[in-house]
């Protein structure tokens, strides 16, 4: 049966297949692989090998599954399709996170080249030339993007490349014995690694809460600046779509008492080639290359924060810095005022290169267009979605004035006229064979909150369908609030009984912990 | 073709018509009126960024990408002795059929009414390497052994609330920086790192263990096997040392070691952490790494975690399985800078392929796996160290690596290496830029993919290499 | 079965429209009838009401005859235990005092009324301040100083429900504030903290404390924890009132007054609960630290419960020495208007005007606007 002709909408039924978790398909005994043996001639010059371990030789087996090849295949495979990917949906829902189609021609590179594969990291640069190669040529790239001066890799994740920046900043002062400066200052829209990151580096996070503009007034910012102010690090546009058009401000009047300032870019892909980090006057930023640059996100990771700086601040970058001598790419370690390693090797390569082919693909124009889709969409899903009932539009300033790529919508009006909040929606919205919607950070600023970026993957047959089902999820809330509570219906699960566990009694992360919890015996 | 009517595959609204269309639902008559009032004139970039020319085609991206990456030599058309926490192993295909399915590749972070099978794919990482350490909890995976490493150290610090680590002098250089740098403050560090003294094979010196521990300790670190591939045969008695100063005893390991070796907890860890890269990854140029940390049941421990933890729920059908979030309030998306740390995407693919691995490893094959290696690793040291002039420095048992020093030949580990690499051979970490004191010495990694002949193949030509 | 107290005071709010400010009193009340003032109360009662209907068999009400609480319940579709008496078209704050005491010894689990801050304040004399019993308004007074109330009719019916079905529900003490109403008629606004009540609220709304590991007490403490470790010595500090400046007297491990104002130098008490001239002998011409909180539901930090810290206080201590502590709720709450000054000199409110570090935990500080209405 296809899509119903009128309502566009899909009987859809998620894969459900009631699986055990994997201890409870053991069968002693039976064997998911056989591993190599040592040689005859090996045995008879060392012996067993494991003797030698003495006291350290492991004295009970690890009490992990016996499985043969095919049921371990089957069960892997049907928990791969009771999760929905950006692959398998629309996947506009997930907010903040940019969810892009991946194109295969990178995926099967990465995962198939034995040039990345069967690389060691810490081969002689002479015999990597190719990986140095596409790093160095990926820094280029991000330098034009961004408007700074170096960039660096080696961040395994957008949350660990804005603790890479904390740690900058920190090292800075501390290189001028500048020790007093202790604070960081971020707004509450910006992701919350922006406050969390400095925390652990050490520092006292100022937060600014947002006006009814949607983002802090310069007054505040102002009356949050000292001479102990370390830094400024935050999103723009911030997780709510809206640009803070006064950011150039912030960042002359931070650097007026003598603070750096680091923009995090996740939310990059609203202004690729349109606006810079340079223009807005930040010292340091990062992108996701996993969201900005259409490397998936693999159930979260693995994933690369790019940390890009002005000149200044190179000497305090992670090492190695790959360099390039006008005939071989080297790698440098000797940055004595370097802040080390916030992650081993050279980060994830992998990320990089399908950064790296994705860019090429698309070229400067592509990168701008990329971005102009990514805003017209979410402006064309935003005409749509304010005429749903019980759909309210916080900081909504009317008639031409937009949003970049995102928004985040509130179910403020449907829960006071219904009693049904984004929980309840949410909960129905996989039962269209759309992923559950991201809500928001906390605290949630926005009541009923729910956050949509549909980006430029998404063609407008995509945002139309996305746009009626939560019409229709709306109608139900209204006219049929049955539906709603019993959702989801389609599903590979149900209502989970406690989906925030707090209560020591119910925790079982782990099975070993769940049998003990429940009272069974392994 | 006019540039400016290229239709890019992966946009679809690129579509010229389409775009029209859309523009007139909104109300505009150019894409660039949506910036306008938004982004303020003076910050929009008015100059053009100068990429390179693009390659549009699929077939023209995959051949320049392959190109650039069949400059680099690999572990398939070379024999790799390089180790150092990034060692290759046997790759079961089901890994890469597992990590490769669309489904898993491209997730993030639905809930699990939607994304249900991630969510059990994660719980059975943890539960299975729970097994395999010997622990009960385990969160959702970290960026690497590095910070997983180092996180253990702050979660120590939390728990005890004391300033002072005891490191190995001699302990992963990757890790060190890393550390150094999580653990450092502002004004200063406020968990000072301090190291002990180790042996030649990287064994601590207990004495100096003795004469640095205090109630200033928040916690004991050690490697095990070290960083220079021992056994620490003394595990158990610095694992004491630890507990009567009230600290924690956090040990490092690589878990495709924990089918033979014992398992901290059973010498008296209370924390467990390390990189589980060796569990079903490929190299993958230093990308596939994955880091963990695991500890007892007990709420001092389970609440300092970082990183999101999945617990096992019910639903509201009877006996189905479902999921939830376990006290949130410990991640940054839940409470900010109040959080324990900070809280990102890191790894899940590579956690739910180690999971994939142990399953189907079982507790025969990690023997096994663990068997091999330690064969393979004792044979290659023993061939090696009766070559003239090569010195295997092994304290005693070793897993999978060894430290082997080339003073008495004359060469340096770079000359050497770079011979090598005429005989297609990777050969060991050179050593003398992080360990100046250890002079010309390399660390060996042999593992269960290094048959006999590979293993002669390298004496044959580090024996060619030396005595030249 | 769950028993549920409800009360309406059937002339809460019948003032306001009318532009009577409050309906305390006979006359009053006379008054806003002659001037077309129609009931408000009973009508937001039945609201919240019929979104507990859906327990009705699980759930008994226990009200008073009439428009006191019995006629709102039958309209909802309840058939209520009546306890009391009354006399129709004339009660008064008594009667709400009778019908607490009626409703507790009748074995209560909670109170839901439907007035203003009268009778919130009815309602706690009647309950005294060691009670546990939870009480949530139904806002429909004139006066909604208290912080008491659900944000609307609907909100305080389904928070009801779920406490009544032992969901997950979060228990706060909110303060019950009540002014002066003969002065608030002549435009002075002197309103008295009088204590605080346990009012439950729907944890899906608490949302920036969300687990165990975080509980709001913790939160509290880590407030306290804040200040403390930021005092000076050889400075005159004055806390406020409130249970969140109580922490920090609890952390001190001093005599403290919930109510009232305390004073402290280098840690040490100076003196508790102090009016207005005592404070201003000990600040005179000495370095002064003001520290206080939002209070009541509209976030006063001065004006509102905190009188005895007058203009002359402040001055004597400046702007730049006052400390704000409040919670990410209590701001998310009331966002985006301001916090309020309110200190009875139009310059001060306006020097007092404009952004104040406000602490919010452990090292937590957020920046938010004070400001006049």
């Amino acid at each position: 049966m296809s899509r119903d002709r009128y309502s566009r909408f899909r009987k859809f039924h998620q894969a459900k297949w009631d699986e055990e978790i994997i201890f409870e398909l053991s069968v002693p005994g039976e064997r998911g692989v056989l591993v190599p043996k040592a040689e005859k001639e090996v045995a008879a010059a060392v012996g067993d090998g494991v003797s030698a371990l003495a006291g350290l030789k492991r004295k009970k087996a690890p009490a992990l599954p016996e499985i043969s090849q095919m049921r371990l295949n089957r069960h892997y495979l049907r928990l791969s399709q009771e999760t929905m990917g950006t692959d398998v949906n629309i996947d506009i829902s997930q907010g903040t996170c940019t969810m892009k189609y991946s194109p295969k021609v990178q995926e099967h590179m990465a995962a198939r080249h034995p040039g990345i594969t069967e690389v060691h990291p810490l081969q002689d640069p002479e015999t990597m030339q190719g990986i140095l190669e596409i790093i160095y040529k990926t820094e280029q790239i991000m330098k034009e993007i961004s408007g700074l001066d170096y960039f660096s890799f080696q961040p395994g994740g957008g949350a660990q490349a804005v603790y890479t920046n904390a740690s900058i900043i920190r090292a800075y002062h501390q290189s001028r014995g500048d020790l007093k400066r202790d604070e960081i200052i971020t707004t509450m829209f910006s992701h919350p690694c922006d406050a969390a990151t400095p925390n652990t580096a050490g520092f006292k996070v100022i937060t600014l809460m947002p006006d009814e503009n949607g983002f802090p007034p310069i007054e505040a910012f102002k009356a949050a600046l000292s001479e102990r102010t370390a830094g400024i690090m935050i999103t723009n546009p911030e997780d709510t779509g809206i640009y803070n058009p006064r950011i150039k401000e912030y960042v002359d009047a931070a650097h007026a008492v003598g603070a750096l300032c680091s923009y995090d870019q996740a939310n990059a892909n609203a202004f690729l080639g349109i606006a810079r980090a340079h223009e807005a006057g930040f010292d340091m930023c990062h992108f996701n290359m996993h969201k900005t640059f259409s490397a998936p996100h693999g159930c979260m990771g693995p994933a690369t924060g790019a940390v890009g700086y002005r000149e200044f601040l190179r000497p305090f970058m992670p090492v190695p810095r790959v360099e390039f001598d006008g005939s071989r790419y080297y790698l440098d370690y000797n940055c004595p005022q370097s802040i080390g390693k916030t992650r081993s090797f050279l980060g994830n390569f992998g990320v990089v290169l399908k950064s790296y082919m994705w860019i090429m693909q698309h070229g400067a124009e592509g990168l701008k267009e990329a971005a102009i889709c990514s805003v017209l969409n979410n402006n064309y899903m935003m005409q749509k979605l304010k005429k749903v009932p019980g759909v309210v539009m916080y900081y909504d300033f009317g008639v031409g004035k937009n949003r970049l790529e995102q928004v985040r919508w509130s179910w403020e009006k449907l829960q006071q006229d219904t009693g049904f909040g984004t929980t309840d929606v949410n909960m129905r919205l996989s039962d269209f064979g759309i992923q559950h919607y991201w809500t928001s950070h906390h605290p949630w600023v926005v009541p009923e909150p729910f956050t949509l970026e549909p980006c430029e993957s998404y063609s407008k047959d995509d945002l139309d369908e996305y746009c009626g089902v939560l019409a229709e999820i709306s109608r139900e809330c209204y006219e049929e609030p049955e539906v709603i509570k019993g959702a989801p219906h389609n599903g590979p699960t149900h209502r989970v009984k406690h989906m925030e566990i707090d209560d020591e009694e119910l925790i079982a992360v782990t099975w070993r912990q769940y049998l003990k919890k429940k009272g069974l015996k392994k | 073709m006019n540039k400016k009517q290229i239709v890019y595959p992966y946009i679809p609204n690129s579509v010229p018509e389409v775009k029209a269309e859309m523009m007139k639902v909104i109300g505009i008559n150019d894409p660039m009126e949506l910036y306008e009032r938004e982004i303020p004139e003076e910050l929009r970039f008015k100059g053009e960024m100068q990429l390179p020319e693009p390659i549009y085609d699929e077939y023209s991206i995959k051949r320049h990408t392959e190109e650039l990456l069949g400059k680099n030599k690999n572990a398939q058309d070379h024999l790799c002795f390089l180790g150092a926490g990034c060692a290759p192993h046997f790759v079961p295909a089901l890994c890469d059929e597992v990590n490769g399915r669309g489904e898993f590749l491209t997730a993030y972070v639905g809930e699990s009414i939607a994304d249900h099978g991630k969510w059990q794919a994660l719980f059975e990482y943890t539960s299975l390497m729970a097994e395999l350490c010997d622990m009960d909890i385990l969160s959702i995976p970290m960026y690497d052994g590095g910070t997983a490493a180092s996180s253990s150290v702050r979660m120590a610090n939390r728990i005890n609330g004391r300033g002072t680590v005891l490191v190995p002098e001699k302990m992963n250089p990757e890790n060190m920086l890393i550390m150094k740098n999580y653990t450092n403050s502002m004004p200063e560090p406020d968990i000072k790192m301090v190291t002990i003294k180790c042996d030649g094979a990287g064994l601590i010196d207990l004495d100096d263990l003795r004469s640095k521990i205090s109630s200033d300790v928040c916690a004991v670190f050690i490697e095990n096997p070290t960083y220079l591939g021992s056994v620490e045969v003394n595990a158990e008695a610095i694992g004491k040392i630890a507990k009567k100063a009230g600290a924690e005893y956090i040990v490092y390991v690589d878990p495709i070691s924990l089918g033979v070796m014992e398992a901290p907890a059973n010498y008296g860890a209370t924390i467990t952490c390390g990189d589980f890269h060796s569990l079903g990854m490929h190299l993958g140029a230093g990308g596939c790494q994955g880091g963990f940390i695991a500890t007892y049941d007990d709420m001092k421990y389970i609440s300092e975690f970082k990183d999101l933890m999945y617990g096992l729920s019910e639903t509201s059908v009877e006996g189905e399985y479902g999921f939830g979030e376990v006290l949130y309030g410990r991640t940054s998306y839940g409470s900010r800078d109040k959080a324990n740390e900070f809280t990102g995407t890191s790894t899940g693919l590579w956690a739910i392929t180690a999971g994939v691995y142990l399953a189907t490893m079982g507790p025969q094959g990690m023997e096994e796996v663990g068997t091999t290696i330690m064969q393979r690793s004792q044979y290659a040291a023993q061939k090696i160290s009766a070559l003239p002039g090569v010195e295997v420095k092994t304290g005693g048992p070793f897993f999978q690596e060894f430290v082997v020093n080339f003073d008495m030949t004359g060469k340096t580990v770079a000359e050497i290496n770079k011979a090598l690499l005429g005989y297609k051979i990777f050969g060991g970490k050179d050593l003398s830029l992080d360990f100046p004191a250890m002079g010309q010495s390399a660390l060996y990694c042999v593992t269960e993919i290094h048959t006999q002949q590979d293993i002669d193949k390298l004496v044959y030509a580090l024996n060619g290499v030396v005595s030249c | 079965m769950k028993k549920l107290g409800v009360i309406v005071n059937p002339v809460a709010g019948m003032g306001g429209r009318v532009g009577l400010k409050g309906s305390d009193g006979d006359e009053i009340q006379k008054k806003a009838r002659e001037l077309g003032a129609k009931p408000e109360s009973p009508l937001r009662a039945i609201e919240a009401l019929k979104v507990i209907a859906r327990l009705k068999d699980q759930v008994e009400i226990i009200a008073y005859p009439h428009e006191m609480g019995a006629d709102e319940a039958r309209e909802a579709g309840f058939d209520p235990r009546i306890v009391g008496s009354i006399s129709s078209g004339a009660t008064s704050p008594e009667d709400t005092v009778r019908a607490v005491h009626d409703m507790v010894a009748a074995g209560a689990d909670m109170i839901l009324f439907a007035g203003g801050d009268g009778t919130a304040r009815n309602i706690y004399t009647a309950l005294g301040s060691g009670s546990d019993i939870p009480v949530l308004g139904i806002p429909a007074g004139v006066k909604i100083h208290s912080a008491v109330y659900a944000v609307n009719p609907r909100s305080a019916g389904e928070v009801t429900a779920l406490f009544l079905e032992g969901k997950a529900v979060n228990i706060r003490e909110a303060e019950v504030m009540d002014i002066d109403e003969e002065a608030f008629r002549e435009g002075r606004v002197s309103a008295q903290l009088y204590g605080y009540l346990n009012v439950p609220e729907n944890k899906k709304y608490v949302q920036s404390v969300k687990s165990g590991t975080r509980s709001e007490q913790a939160e509290i403490q880590g407030m306290a924890a804040e200040i403390v470790a930021n005092m000076k010595d050889d400075v005159i500090y004055v806390i406020g009132p409130g249970t969140t400046t109580r922490s920090i007297m609890q952390r001190l491990e001093l005599p403290y007054t919930l109510l009232g104002v305390d004073v402290v130098l280098n840690k040490q008490i100076l003196a508790n609960d102090v009016n207005e001239q005592q404070l201003y002998d000990l600040v005179k011409g000495k370095k002064v630290h003001i520290v206080v909180t939002a209070i009541g539901g509209q976030g006063h930090i001065f004006g509102r419960g905190n009188q005895q810290i007058s203009p002359r206080i402040i001055r004597a201590a400046g702007k730049e020495n006052i400390t704000v502590v409040a919670s990410r709720d209590k701001l998310t709450s009331i966002m985006p208007r301001p916090l309020l000054v309110d200190t009875g000199d139009p310059e001060l409110d306006r020097e007092l005007s404009g952004y104040y570090r406000i602490v919010a935990g452990w090292q937590d500080i957020l920046i938010y606007k004070a400001g006049l209405e």
